[in-house]
């Protein structure tokens, strides 16, 4: 079934259109790339589908699980299950990252009418998944992302994803700043939340990633437009040819 | 301001308003000529406006119009529903004491558990001998009006060397309608002293009433000194209160005030650090909204070499509220090695909001590190997106952000509990506003 549908979206960033016309459709349980040149409108997409404002939608229009997306504030998008793991992810000083972690757990909770987590629960739920994506707990106590490394910063993206269990994870260049252990890490994180009701999109700009999370379809963005699209193998083949032969078009 | 005029007694002109209190305002027939006298330099005066420098940015006679009558001594009824206030405003561990109205209330104050440990006297009893407290060098027309009023006080002294076991929370509690009351209060403390003190302004079902405090400090060498004022006072009341404190050698002193009350509401705080070596911190929180105007002024004065002052103050302005900060550092010619700091932030929810900022350094010393910053703006929209990206609703997202902002004040309280305490006011700020 559908989890995500773009219909011919175009889409404006103070005046300039940046979307001319997507259309993109990502299925239940399936892991999708998004690859292509820089200021191709890949991060321009994934704020989108996330709710961020000061993009204006001309045309078309996104579908999550058949429920128009661009109807909802971006906390409902998360509470629905859209989640997006930020290029650059905003240092939020005096807002520990414990705090944060269960205020935006328990208010998505509350939106879907669940209960909201009791502490000790929490406490072991953090503490597992922190384990797992080997981030020490003291991290935790500071602010959100501050003084963070990037490859800290891109950790603390995964931490939250594998918590809030979203059904579409949306990774925007997730591997840019880890080295090869924290690359292995973190992609380990997303691999352990594949699952037949959960899609991924992974934006990148390398080949590597794709060895570690391996993707169902690879697209090809240029110029605001999903150019190509096939299997794991396209992905090699723009590493061998680069991107020249799309720009032509 | 108009006021009507009556004559007295003697023959002079007075207005009503301290003409009907007269009979109810202690002490001797001394400190009634002091009190006269000081009423007669208010009406020369009047109340403060905007062309007077001090007070540009709170034009009383704009902003109040006019001073209410003195509020009746509270009655048996009053004090029961006073009582209740009470508890529900008592900080767990403190010992109390109580005004109401403007009257000290045995009662309800723990004077017993305080006697053990402290000096304990009401302004009343001190004014029966000397009209010492009521002289304040001031030629503020608030600060006056307040001597020619004032109805009752605590007058504290911690003795040389005392380690108080409890905090003393002063707590003033309104009830009466459309009336003033005028309190004035006196906290010495003693050197190698330690002590905590709390005043909290609440009130009691009052509506439309104007409170006018004046407190004077004085602090030995070597003490330990916090002092947080909580300003919880009815949304259409109205709060001047004037500090004057004077530190003395190699002291600490921790001030913090948090203003979530009062329709007008005006904190001016006149500082003198007096020994060397001694530290000030001196923070607060305004967090204002509807058309509330919140003034914070402060002069700290160092006039002798070597200590350090550090002010923080933090402002979160909704709807179209005007937060004031005035801050003026005075280095003497003698005070060389001074270091003084004052940051002031101001974070405006509304486009209406208004935020004035008035920093001021008067340095005749040549050898100092003194220095102010000052920022007003909004909320970050970045901030505020990855939070709501991440499930928060706008309003929560907010509360989170402007939590972070006061923050960086509020951690200043030293003391775990109280610093608890004062959060957990921002919060309930917070949560009225979603
Ligand atoms: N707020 C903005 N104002 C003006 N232009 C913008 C804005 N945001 C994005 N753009 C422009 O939109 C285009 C697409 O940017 P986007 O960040 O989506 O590219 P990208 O494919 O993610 O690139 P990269 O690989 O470098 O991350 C770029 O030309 C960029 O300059
Ligand atoms: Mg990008």
């Amino acid at each position: 079934m559908a989890l995500l549908e773009v219909k011919d979206l175009k889409v404006r960033v103070e005046e300039r259109e940046i979307l001319h016309g997507l259309t993109l459709t990502v299925n239940e349980g399936e892991v999708h790339a998004i690859m292509g040149p820089n200021g191709s409108g890949k991060s321009t997409l994934s704020h989108v589908i996330a709710g961020k404002p000061g993009y204006e939608v001309t045309d078309g229009q996104i579908l999550f699980k058949g429920e128009d997306l661009l109807e909802m504030a971006p906390e409902e998008r998360a509470a629905k299950g859209v989640f997006l793991a930020f290029q650059y992810p905003v240092e939020i000083p005096g807002v520990a990252t414990m705090n944060f972690l269960r205020t935006a757990l328990n208010a998505q909770r509350k939106a879907r009418g669940e209960d909201e987590y009791s502490t000790p629960d929490f406490l072991k739920k953090v503490r597992e998944v922190s384990k797992s994506l080997n981030i020490p707990q003291d991290m935790l106590k500071r602010g959100v992302n501050v003084g963070f490394s990037g490859g800290e910063k891109k950790r603390n993206e995964v931490l939250q994803m594998a918590l809030f269990e979203p059904s579409l994870c949306i990774l925007d260049e997730m591997d840019s700043g880890l080295d090869i252990d924290a690359l292995r890490i973190a992609a380990d994180g997303v691999n352990a939340l594949r699952s037949p009701k959960r899609a991924m999109v992974v934006i990148t700009h390398y080949q590597r990633l794709l060895n570690y999370i391996v993707p169902d379809v690879v697209h090809v963005m240029s110029k605001g437009r999903v150019v190509k699209s096939g299997g794991k193998e396209l992905a090699l083949e723009l590493e061998a040819s680069g991107y020249t032969q799309f720009e032509a078009a | 301001m108009n006021v009507a005029v009556a004559k007295t007694g003697n023959g002079r002109a007075v207005s009503d308003l301290f003409a009907s209190a007269e009979g109810r305002l202690p002490g001797s027939p001394a400190v009634i000529a002091a009190r006269r006298e000081a009423f007669e330099t208010y009406e020369r005066l009047g109340l403060p406006h905007r062309r007077i420098e001090e007070w540009k940015y709170t034009d009383l006679r704009a902003l109040v119009g006019e001073v209410l009558p003195l509020a009746a001594a509270p009655d048996a009824a009053a004090l029961k529903r006073a009582a209740d206030a009470v508890k529900a405003h008592a900080i767990a561990g403190a010992r109390k004491l109580v005004l109401v109205d403007g009257v000290f209330v045995a009662d309800l104050s723990d004077v017993k558990a305080l006697v053990s440990e402290v000096g304990l006297k009401t302004l009343r009893e001190t004014l029966e001998k000397d009209a010492a407290l009521l002289k304040t060098v001031s030629t503020d027309a608030v600060i006056e009006l307040n001597a020619a009023m004032a109805t009752d006080g605590v007058v504290l002294s911690i003795a040389d060397g005392a380690q108080l076991s409890a905090p003393i929370q002063i707590i003033h509690v309104a009830m009466a309608a459309s009336a003033s009351a005028f309190t004035r209060s006196q906290l010495a403390v003693g050197n190698g002293a330690r002590a905590t003190i709390i005043e909290s302004f609440v009130a009691a079902g009052a509506k439309a009433y104007q409170v006018s405090d004046a407190v004077i400090v004085t602090i030995g060498d070597n003490a330990d000194v916090a002092h947080i004022r909580l300003l919880d006072d009815a949304p259409d009341a109205v709060n001047i209160t004037s500090q004057f404190v004077t530190v003395g050698a190699n002291t600490k002193v921790n001030f913090f005030n948090m203003t979530t009350g009062a329709a007008v509401s005006r904190l001016q705080g006149f500082i003198t650090l007096a020994g060397e070596g001694s530290e000030l911190a001196i923070n607060g929180v305004n967090l204002l909204k509807k058309t509330e105007h919140g003034d914070t002024t402060l002069v700290v004065d160092h006039a002798v070499p070597n200590c350090v002052s550090r002010e923080i103050f933090r402002a979160v302005i909704d709807d179209r509220a005007h937060s004031v900060f005035q801050g003026r550092i005075i280095v003497r010619p003698d005070a060389q090695k001074t270091d003084g700091k004052m940051m002031t932030r101001a974070l405006l929810l509304s486009d209406e909001a208004e935020a004035d900022n008035k920093p001021e350094l008067e340095i005749f010393a040549d050898d100092v590190s003194c220095g102010h910053g000052a920022t007003a703006g909004a909320l970050d929209d970045s901030l505020l997106f990855y939070l709501k990206a991440r499930g928060l609703p706008e309003k929560q997202a907010q509360a989170l952000l402007i939590q972070a902002f006061v923050g960086e004040a509020i951690e200043q309280i030293a003391d775990d509990g109280l610093r608890e305490h004062v959060i957990g006011i921002a919060e309930r700020w917070l949560e009225r506003r979603s």
